[in-house]
């Protein structure tokens, strides 16, 4: 515990509390980006009143509301009418695991699924059926031979296959896994939640859900494409609208669409940008000593790393480069509220523990690494300094 | 459980890092062989064990589960390692 005064002792620490703050955990919830802000104000004023009612103001709402299903639909490959807001991610992958699953119950119960996709899949999967993991390597990838295997097993009735992963960043063999499913007749429902408006998105699914949280739209309102060809069973009440019951919030799924066209417009230009940045950082890390760099170094998301440090508290670490200024992710089991550490990296065999994730938002810039690199190394060895690990 | 004490991590109670950093403790010096099995109550531990054989050149031996017990014994994992 001998780090008196980290701050000054750091080189480019920032003290906390200053708006200098460099925000690295941009996973899933980004800033917005500023044309969203614009759309959203817009679509306060224009589309504030209910998009069913049959008044003049309804209508605008409903145009508002029709105009962002476009543009959504647009960007994902899709008609207009495959796309349905939804009350977030949380809610797409529920309702699509539950419906795209009960309309299937006479073909199977079984609900395939790789050992990496997010929590709220797996956990609506193991609710709609009987779940069943397929194994992913070290590097994250799902073992898309033992998924297209348990595809043409009889008994299935979806298989749930993420685009890429938002803690890891490593993409999935997505295209390989829907030739097999579509062959066999089994649904593949793709959770792009990570991956839309930083990567191009294959056209290689049944159902795909994406969130504008992470792209630079608001929370709150979620992204669901289903097919026309795929059959869905409604499991919930009876509501006028099944995907978003009571109807959307007009003014949000506007300001996402506004965002996911704003970012669109640059994205080949911003994943080129990223990825170098990422790169840097992952070759930086890999400097200091007792670590493991996480993920495909090169089948990858641009914008997302990650580490674990051995010997280093995840939840202290997490903490020091808070008071250096630096805002990043954890996946070790001290900084979740469960104690469990990552599924995700549990998974995939790799250090549980001193696990930092960055995601970088397309306003971060090579300075904000740099610092990030710099402050980096001191933070770790201070922490290990605290749980005297030295010589071991 | 008393006989092999001195090849016993008792880690129980003691959240990630720290059980693996006492199996590395323990782990310091003894020669090529030892085999050493590190008790742990973090849900972490089985798998970062593991890992610390991959990244230190040490074999992972056998993860052993023991349930939760009616009473105050709480359920937990038995890791064993040989070290190179």
């Amino acid at each position: 515990m001998s780090h008196a005064t980290p701050d000054t002792a750091t080189p480019g620490a920032i003290s906390p509390g200053t708006t200098n703050r460099v925000h690295l955990d941009n996973g899933g919830r980004a800033p917005w980006h500023p044309l969203a802000r614009q759309a959203f104000e817009q679509a306060v004023a224009d589309g504030w009143a209910d998009p069913r009612r049959l008044h003049a103001e309804g209508r605008r709402a409903a145009r508002l509301l029709d105009g962002a299903r476009e543009a959504v639909a647009a960007v994902l490959g899709a008609r207009a009418q495959e796309v349905h807001f939804t009350p977030g991610h949380t809610a797409s992958l529920h309702a699509a695991v539950a419906s795209a699953s009960a309309a299937r119950r006479r073909a199977g119960s079984a609900i395939l699924t790789s050992a990496v996709e997010r929590s709220a899949l797996l956990n609506a999967a193991r609710v709609a059926g009987r779940q069943s993991t397929v194994p992913v390597d070290r590097l994250g990838r799902v073992d898309a031979e033992a998924m297209n295997a348990a595809v043409r097993v009889p008994g299935a009735a979806l298989v749930a296959l993420q685009h890429a992963n938002g803690e890891v960043g490593t993409v999935q063999p997505v295209e390989a896994v829907h030739d097999a499913a579509r062959a066999a007749g089994v649904p593949l429902l793709v959770d792009a939640g990570a991956s839309v408006g930083h990567v191009a998105v294959p056209d290689t699914w049944d159902l795909l859900a994406a969130d504008p949280a992470d792209w630079g739209g608001p929370a709150g309102v979620g992204v669901l494409a289903v097919r026309q060809r795929v059959r869905t069973a409604p499991v919930g009440p009876e509501d006028e609208d099944p995907w978003a019951p009571g109807g959307v919030s007009v003014p949000l799924a506007f300001a996402a669409a506004v965002a996911l066209q704003a970012v669109e417009a640059d994205r080949v230009a911003q994943e080129a940008r990223r990825r170098e940045l990422v790169e840097h950082v992952r070759a930086q890390v890999s400097r200091i000593p007792d670590v493991e760099v996480v993920g495909d170094p090169d089948g990858r998301l641009p914008h997302v790393a990650t580490f674990s440090f051995l010997y280093v508290d995840g939840e202290a670490l997490v903490t020091e480069l808070d008071r250096n200024g630096f805002a990043v992710g954890s996946g070790s089991a001290c900084t979740a509220s469960t104690l469990e550490p990552s599924h995700v990296l549990a998974a995939m065999g790799v250090l549980t523990h001193g696990n930092v994730r960055i995601a970088l938002d397309r306003g971060t810039t090579a300075d904000e690494v740099d610092r990030f690199c710099a402050v980096l190394p001191g933070a770790v060895a201070r922490v290990r300094e605290m749980l005297a690990v030295g010589g071991l | 459980m008393t006989c092999v004490s001195e090849t016993v991590v008792d880690a129980r109670g003691l959240r990630c890092p720290l059980p693996v950093i006492r199996l590395a403790a323990a782990a310091k010096g003894l020669p090529a062989g030892t085999e050493l099995t590190v008790l742990s109550t973090d849900p972490a531990a089985r798998f970062d064990v593991p890992a610390w054989c991959r990244m230190r050149g040490h074999e992972h031996v056998a993860t052993v589960e023991h349930a939760a017990e009616p009473g105050d014994e709480a359920g937990g994992w038995a890791v064993t390692v040989r070290l190179h």
